[in-house]
């Protein structure tokens, strides 16, 4: 029995942990040596350059409007969806059972599409002339509006975040409906006979409760934020934008890497983002720790 | 309408309805009916546009066509290679699918159901991996697999996304075989069942609800995945459909054969709004629950 079981956890584990080795973990490891490296992809022609892939980052004025967008992003994108998200959910526990769950179902679709199709449709929908949105302006008499909302430096990295909310609210607010409908009937029933209002309710009773439903959205919507590689790849011009307007690391990195070859640097970018990463998540686990012991 | 059966937990809030009816506050209807015809209407004017023609789609973009152009849907699925990029990443993510699951389901079991030294280790050695931006291993991973031979054909995707597709699933099982009973399998094992024959026989189909979540989980983030392959997959015949879906909205625009571009769309959407209907329940509360845990 001991030999049969041994041959069987050696059969489950190691064909999942060579693919694991070889694909996931190597990779990773070997990012950050190159990071320390000129190497440009011309096999054992790498020369150790220490932290001067880093030093140049730092001066790389591409590279900090991708850091810089990408903050933009960071600050408005899950702070909008949670909003959006939170404002429907809350909405949706007071509508009627049937047409809320038609509202979901409609809601959570675009989370099932490809970032790819999202952007391409949203290319069509911003064209300046035949778009959706241009022309709907035009018809209602805002024509005054109508702009070429992904070629303006100012407005096209608004119009990538927009897209990015318009795909993720639906995923947020099945995630916070299901919180909500954890919340005792009780509460909301005493609060109301206490006399609080819509928005007494929610600041006072329903945003309390699900708050640890919203740390993780934050994590979720953070890391996504940090990203948005495919929709600015697909959706601006250059890719990345009139003067770098919607350039994101990703992009950067991309770039640096697969068409000037520069893998050295390209991997001093992918560290860059891994803390950034990291960052991230430890501080909204942080704060939710906090937030737990004051509950206690 | 079965579809339509309302989530069980929002009962609850009927108590509460009477009180607003007395009070009908038309706000948050209009809130909601408002998301919902933002979230609708870029995507119905994207089928709608997919039967016009180009001259209508350019000069009239909110009229309903005047003839069904049901050749655009062609000339997308044939001429604009739709059709076999559509093929590609149905092998490619079936393949995917199929060894994530088996390979996922394997570890998670070991795991969760053996003691041995090192079984801590292994765990988090997969798991730490759902940490780490994808970005980060990019540029090592395209050497991998091109020393491997493996760049830009079948297997070497497959394997790649089986590879960062089995962390996750590792992560969701793993608490799933802890949940279940031992004594079935105990009954197994003196019925002198071997090791492989309990998990295949009887552990696994136990886990079926759980493998049904995380299979759909899988099959979406398969399906959408466009980071792997734009950077492994350089063969354009071998395309998968979100790469191919790309790259045609970049060369259509300059050929600005608009109608078939939008047709193209309509396609690549259409394999995920089928799933969706027929499993929405299930896929809502699958992706959901997998963020909360």
């Amino acid at each position: 029995m001991r030999h049969g079981r041994w041959r069987f956890l050696l059969g489950a584990l190691v064909p999942a942990l060579v693919l694991h080795v070889v694909f996931v973990l190597s990779p990773y490891a070997q990012a950050f040596y190159l990071s320390l490296t000129d190497w440009t992809g011309v096999a054992g022609q790498a020369s150790f350059v220490g932290a001067d892939n880093y030093v140049r980052l730092g001066g790389d004025t591409l590279f900090l409007d991708a850091v810089r967008n990408n903050l933009v992003l960071l600050a408005v994108f899950p702070l909008v969806t949670i909003a959006i998200g939170l404002f429907l959910a809350s909405m949706l526990r007071q509508s009627s059972s049937r047409l809320g769950a038609g509202y979901r179902i409609v809601y959570f679709f675009p989370q099932l599409l490809s970032l790819v199709v999202v952007a391409v449709l949203w290319s069509f929908v911003y064209n300046p002339n035949t778009g959706l949105l241009n022309s709907g302006l035009r018809a209602v008499g805002l024509g005054g509006l109508a702009r070429s909302w992904l070629a303006e430096p100012s407005f096209a990295l608004l119009s990538v975040a927009a897209v990015l909310v318009w795909s993720s609210v639906g995923f947020y607010v099945v995630l916070f409906s299901a919180a909500i409908e954890g919340i005792p009937a009780e509460l909301f029933e005493a609060a109301k006979l206490d006399g609080a209002g819509r928005w007494a309710m929610f600041f006072r009773v329903t945003l309390p409760l699900v708050r640890e439903s919203v740390q993780v959205a934050f994590v979720y919507l953070g890391i996504a934020a940090l990203d948005a590689f495919a929709v600015v790849q697909i959706m601006t011009v250059g890719p990345g934008g009139p003067d770098g307007a919607t350039e994101v690391i990703g992009l950067s990195l991309y770039r640096t890497a697969f068409s000037y070859g520069k893998f050295g640097y390209a991997s001093a970018m992918g560290v860059a983002l891994f803390f950034a990463t990291l960052t991230l998540a430890v501080l909204a686990l942080r704060s939710g720790r906090r937030e737990r012991l004051e509950l206690a | 309408m079965t579809l339509l059966r309302s989530p069980s937990a929002s009962a609850t809030s009927i108590p509460s309805a009477p009180p607003a009816r007395t009070n009908p506050n038309p706000l948050p209807h209009i809130a909601m009916f408002c998301w919902a015809v933002v979230t609708a209407l870029p995507l119905l004017w994207a089928v709608v546009s997919s039967f016009k023609t180009d001259d209508e789609i350019l000069n009239t973009p909110w009229s309903l066509p005047s003839s069904l152009e049901v050749d655009n849907w062609v000339r997308a699925w044939t001429a604009a290679s739709i059709g076999r990029y559509f093929l590609n990443s149905l092998i490619v993510v079936g393949g995917a699918l199929i060894l994530t699951m088996l390979l996922g389901s394997l570890v998670a079991y070991a795991l969760a159901r053996y003691e041995f030294r090192g079984n801590r280790l292994i765990y988090y050695v997969f798991v730490a991996a759902m940490f780490f931006p994808v970005f980060l291993a990019l540029v090592p991973l395209f050497f991998v697999v091109q020393q491997l031979g493996l760049l830009g054909t079948y297997p070497g995707l497959i394997l790649v996304y089986t590879a960062y597709a089995v962390p996750f699933t590792v992560f969701f099982l793993h608490s799933f075989f802890r949940t279940l009973p031992s004594e079935i399998a105990e009954a197994a094992f003196l019925d002198g069942c071997s090791h492989g024959a309990v998990f295949f026989r009887v552990m696994l189909p136990l886990a079926r609800p759980g493998l049904f979540a995380v299979g759909i989980f899988n099959f979406l983030g398969l399906w959408n995945q466009y980071l792997l392959p734009l950077v492994l997959n350089p063969d354009p015949d071998r395309y998968v459909l979100a790469q191919g879906l790309a790259a045609l909205s970049v060369s259509q625009g300059y050929r600005s054969d608009w109608s078939g571009l939008f047709a193209g769309l309509t396609i690549a959407m259409l394999p995920v709004l089928i799933a969706y209907v027929a499993f929405q329940r299930h896929i809502r509360a699958g992706m959901t629950a997998g963020a909360v845990k």
